[in-house]
């Protein structure tokens, strides 16, 4: 049973969440970890694993030595959503510095240009010219640009249809930062 | 901002009006703490081991104690493996898997069997569903009792971190935070990876679900913080810091000790802080630059014989008459 799957999105850094996740169920906890059957631990239960106040079961997963473990069972996970391998890019490839107007590159961890300015209608496309995988993404919530873990040689394109500054950076390296400037 | 060399500017919520002191704690404690951790962590290196050990402590073998075989009743060792980045291929380690099988290995092979073992973030390199998979089951391997997690940012791509609490997130709170308890010490683990804007970041919901979480201890309670990215200022200009940490840190001035053990930097380094220590651990896929020897920090190529000794795991040891946490860092070499 999973608590509290919260839609996904970014969520504004003016939001005040103020809501406690779990609301704690009154009294003691019942429920013991899953993690009894420890030789070296206590039977009064100074050596079991508890969970903290409000929450019902320990999180964590069961090791080779805990119960309730089935190893080698695969989870049935589904696929990622939004994680399609994006195009490649076509035989012309792109620069590898960006000369015209419209064009990114992601190099050695890195956006270049840092800023780069366009005309409003103006398509940017961006390519990953690392081994390592980087993404495009808006800063703060609500910006237009969300690209997929862009693998090596791989491009975003992004139209800008109003004018304006739109700072992103790649959410696996935060440190790589970059605007696009459009007029 | 990140900076805790003057947290006492009474701007920080929750803190309790303590008379001012050099170390911003009582004297009583300032005494308790001492108790623990004798105010110094020693870095020595031994065979090819890092070994963090407490100073003055009472006990001259508190260090040698994480890793000896002989395990008290009542004497809880945890294992603390980190940055896995499961996916990852490049020159930096061609076989990420394999390294972390060895950091595997390791753990099993301990002399004895960990409580539980704490995977501090970066599981997988790229948050897909078949790195998920892949490293639970190498996980499941680990002779412990219970394995426990908290994300990375490159567990969370795109996708605010859905696909890794579909595979890690039972029994935890809103984005994957939650706390346990064991052997008289409460184990506090954070999700600082999700909303990242350069820096780490908790968010407010994360931070009253603390206030709340150690409303009822005692202030002797030993408290572990395990989080992704370090709650201190290590080196903002990379990334590493978390912007509003000293809202977490300000609730937890009142208890004699606490203990932060972060990842992300995929390096050894420790900062004493008033009650409160740091320490960032290393990494079993590849080596990042120390702070600002680098442009960027980047996957670090070193040669083959030398990677392991850059990967390993870490090892704690808390006694609980003694008020001491022994930590111990190992290679995988």
């Amino acid at each position: 049973m999973y608590l509290n799957f919260r839609t996904a999105g970014r969520r504004s850094r003016t939001a005040a969440g103020l809501a406690v996740a779990a609301i704690a169920t009154a009294g003691a906890l019942g429920l013991l970890s899953s993690c009894g059957q420890s030789p070296h631990s206590s039977s009064t239960g100074a050596g079991a694993i508890t969970p903290g106040p409000g929450q019902r079961q320990t999180a964590g997963m069961p090791g080779a030595t805990g119960s309730g473990n089935a190893a080698g069972s695969a989870s049935s996970t589904s696929p990622m959503p939004g994680m399609s391998m994006p195009t490649s890019p076509s035989s012309a490839g792109a620069p590898a510095v960006p000369a015209t107007g419209n064009a990114v590159a992601i190099k050695n961890f890195a956006f270049s240009p840092a800023t780069l300015k366009v005309k409003v209608g103006t398509t940017v496309t961006w390519t990953n010219q690392d081994t390592d995988a980087h993404t495009v993404t808006s800063v703060g919530s609500g910006g237009p640009l969300h690209s997929a873990a862009l693998s090596a040689h791989a491009t975003y394109s992004h139209t800008f249809t109003e004018p304006g500054t739109y700072a992103y950076l790649c959410t696996i390296h935060p440190f790589m930062t970059a605007t696009v400037e459009v007029a | 901002m990140s900076d805790y060399h003057d947290s006492h500017d009474g701007a920080s919520a929750g803190d309790a009006g303590r008379p001012e002191t050099e170390h911003g704690m009582n004297r009583r404690q300032l005494l308790r703490h001492a108790g623990w951790f004798g105010g110094a962590v020693v870095l020595t290196v031994a065979s090819g081991e890092v070994i963090s050990r407490i100073a003055d402590s009472r006990d001259s073998n508190v260090g040698a104690a994480a890793g000896a075989a002989a395990v008290g009743s009542g004497e809880l060792r945890f294992v603390q493996v980190s940055d896995s980045h499961i996916g990852f291929h490049g020159p930096a380690n061609m076989d990420v898997a394999g390294s972390f099988g060895e950091a595997i290995n390791k753990v099993n092979s301990l002399g004895f069997r960990p409580d539980f073992v704490m995977h501090s973030g970066d599981l997988t390199h790229l948050s897909t569903a078949g790195q998920f998979d892949q490293v639970k089951q190498l996980m499941a391997g680990m002779k412990t009792d219970r394995v426990f997690t908290v994300p990375g940012e490159h567990d969370s791509i795109g996708d605010a971190g859905r696909a890794y609490r579909r595979t890690f997130g039972r029994g935890t709170l809103g984005d994957g935070w939650y706390s346990f308890d064991t052997h008289g010490v409460h184990f506090i683990a954070l999700v600082n990876t999700l909303s990242l804007e350069k820096l780490g970041h908790l968010g407010n919901e994360q931070i009253d679900f603390v206030r709340k979480d150690i409303a009822g201890l005692s202030s002797d309670t030993p408290i572990v913080v395990f989080s992704h990215i370090p709650l201190f200022a290590m080196y903002p200009q990379w990334g590493w810091s978390t912007d509003d940490a000293l809202k977490v840190i300000a609730l937890l001035r009142r208890f004699s000790s606490v203990t932060c053990l972060n990842g992300h930097v995929h390096q050894l380094f420790t900062k004493t802080d008033g009650n409160i220590t740091f320490h960032s651990a290393t990494t079993t896929a590849y080596p990042l630059p120390k702070p600002g020897r680098a442009p960027a920090p980047t996957p670090q190529v070193v040669p083959a014989r030398q990677l392991k000794d850059a990967l390993g795991i870490r090892s704690v040891g808390y006694r609980q008459g003694d008020r001491e946490l022994a930590i111990k860092d190992q290679r995988l070499a």
